[in-house]
């Protein structure tokens, strides 16, 4: 009896360690990428790092051979023109076709889209960037009569595409969120369905549809084969739509496998790297907080 | 690279246990010539790679490409047995294989390549002068138009040059740097900066208002190759085998393989191949140009003579 009862306290201890060290993981591994970006870039910014020149030149120039430089205005309007662009597109599509789906559509119609709409956010990055380059290239070459194809218009096309299936699944939650009892209600008062949509189901669901669009906005910023592909790679000031930008995600990419380990240009490439942990840890918390905003209400 | 290695690891391992009893199978163990950089010379070395598995099939060669940067990377690092380049080997490379390996990096030049200017074909444009080539590419080059050239572009898209360029790794954008804009100077910013020579040549095909540079052995009946001249006034030259074996053409390589130190049996063994006259044919059919004779490494010679 004891023994027995000993075995059981033992695999409980174990079964229960076991979970809260999964639980704990995700904790550790974040801290650990932080820790290791910081590691790897953190030196260079206590060593007479040229801040001015970093964020308010758009001379990129790592492997000069006379003059380095270190400027990432460029890349970071880059980032976010492509970024405005695509949330300009997705964030009605997304919001509207969470509307649809929540309150419009039949079971069976819901069903279906569910499914295409994972589908659609299944499909890997690189595919949609071959996308960008073979189908939207030619395509806006001949409709706008532009001089390239890949730019900040098919960059952001194919960034939009690529976030509606977050804003669509995330928007339709909060939509769900809502209490029945207020569309009763709506209804009762003798509202239309648009009616009950525009006056009761958006205001009511505000925060939920603000942090749907913003984890949106984290994926479109965090985003690298696509927009590498797709929007020409050229550091450049957008001046228009049809202007090539380069990204921060993508120079990365593109740039790290070449620098030396622990050279200048590879240590300037993890500053990027924890600009856009910055950015994407300051979308997602907002995010977080707003949807807490729901909750306590 | 990883995969490659994955690759060889599985095949170690699975030879390993498929003969594990039989010792005289033992001493057969596959070798494996880990292969990587330039992606001028990715295809040249798939194909050697390929085909020297059918003449030594105990020896597989990996290749990857990524870049002449990143292969040199690996040389210096010790994780490749031949780096392939289309640029040489700079001192800061050569410093660092010293310091991580203790060994000296050894060049072979193992054929040439001839940088061509490709435009889109309904490009009127037929030749084109280093100084103009300078003038889109440079840092403070002025030609941003094709009007400022002398060509009118058919259609209604204006005639903005829309400028191909290379990543910053590759062999082919630091060789087009030195040879076009000379040893100090930077390109303009603004360029599409592209991952591969293959991508260059289909991007140009699909642009009109666009010109770039690939090696020649990429050329498609899609894009148009343009004469080069050295200085305007002198006769402007296609690139071509003949062109740029005689030197005529301004902007020839050499194409190079780095092994660290004096190379192993069985990587001498596959670089002697590569300079006999089978390896040196797939190299031309991937229209590059042969090393001549002279060139090649002196116990190339000497093993010729033993059968």
């Amino acid at each position: 009896m004891t023994e027995r009862g000993r075995g059981e306290i033992i695999t409980e201890w174990l079964i229960e360690s076991v979970i809260r060290l999964c639980g704990i993981s995700a904790i550790v591994f974040v801290f650990g990428i932080f820790f290791f970006v910081f590691r790897e870039g953190g030196s260079v910014l206590f060593q007479d790092f040229k801040f001015g020149e970093f964020f308010f030149s758009t001379s990129w120039y790592p492997s000069s051979p006379s003059n380095v430089r270190y400027g990432v205005l460029a890349l970071i309007v880059g980032t976010f023109s492509v970024t405005a662009l695509a949330m300009v597109i997705a964030v009605p599509f997304g919001i509207g076709a969470a509307i649809f789906v929540s309150e419009f559509c039949g079971h069976k119609l819901r069903e279906t889209l569910k499914i295409v709409i994972e589908i659609l956010a299944a499909i890997p990055s690189v595919v949609w960037g071959f996308i960008g380059l073979t189908v939207l290239n030619p395509l806006i070459i001949r409709l706008f009569d532009a001089p390239i194809g890949l730019n900040v218009l098919n960059g952001g096309i194919i960034l939009a595409l690529m976030s509606v299936p977050i804003i669509v699944s995330i928007g339709e939650d909060a939509l769900k969120a809502v209490p029945d009892s207020y569309r009763e209600a709506g209804l009762a008062l003798g509202a239309t369905r648009w009616q009950l949509v525009y006056r009761v189901l958006l205001p009511a669901a505000k925060n939920g549809l603000l942090a749907a669009a913003l984890l949106g906005v984290a994926r479109a910023v965090g985003e690298t084969m696509a927009v590498l592909m797709a929007t020409g790679h050229a550091i450049n000031i957008p001046g228009s739509l049809l202007d090539p930008v380069r990204t921060l995600t993508a120079t990365i990419a593109a740039e790290l496998g070449e620098a030396p380990v622990h050279s200048a240009h590879y240590r300037v490439l993890f500053v990027i790297g924890i600009l856009l942990f910055l950015i994407t840890t300051a979308v997602n918390l907002t995010a977080d907080l707003v949807i807490r905003g729901i909750r306590r209400k | 690279m990883w995969a490659g290695k994955a690759l060889a690891m599985a095949a170690l391992l699975c030879c390993a246990l498929g003969c594990g009893g039989d010792s005289s199978q033992m001493a057969h163990k596959k070798k494996t010539i880990q292969n990587a950089g330039s992606d001028t010379l990715v295809n040249v070395a798939q194909a050697w790679a390929e085909d020297y598995a059918l003449v030594e099939p105990e020896v597989s060669v990996e290749v990857s490409g990524g870049g002449s940067g990143t292969g040199l990377a690996a040389l210096t690092a010790g994780t490749v047995d031949i780096a392939n380049s289309s640029r040489h080997a700079t001192q800061a490379e050569i410093e660092r294989a010293r310091q991580n390996t203790g060994k000296e990096p050894v060049e072979f030049t193992v054929g040439y390549d001839a940088l061509a200017i490709f435009v889109h074909p309904s490009n009127p444009m037929e030749e084109i002068t280093i100084a103009q080539i300078a003038e889109i590419y440079a840092e403070h080059g002025k030609a941003t138009h094709w009007a400022q050239l002398g060509v009118r572009l058919p259609g209604k898209r204006g005639d903005k040059i829309i400028r191909v360029s290379r990543q910053s790794n590759s062999g082919t954008y630091h060789f087009f740097r030195e040879a076009i804009l000379g040893k100090t100077a930077d390109f303009r910013l603004g360029s599409l900066d592209l991952h591969g020579s293959k991508d260059v040549v289909e991007l140009i095909a699909r642009t009109p208002n666009a010109i770039g540079y690939s090696g020649m052995g990429y050329a498609t009946h899609e894009v148009k190759m343009l004469r080069v001249a050295t200085k305007p006034g002198e006769k402007a030259i296609i690139p071509c085998v003949e062109s740029t074996m005689n030197g005529s053409y301004p902007i020839a390589r050499p194409l190079l393989m780095y092994t660290l130190g004096e190379p192993a049996a069985h990587v001498r063994a596959y670089l002697q191949w590569i300079y006999s006259a089978t390896g040196q044919a797939i190299l031309a059919k991937s229209g590059y140009v042969p090393a001549p004779k002279e060139q090649h490494p002196q116990w190339n010679a000497d093993a010729k003579e033993t059968p």
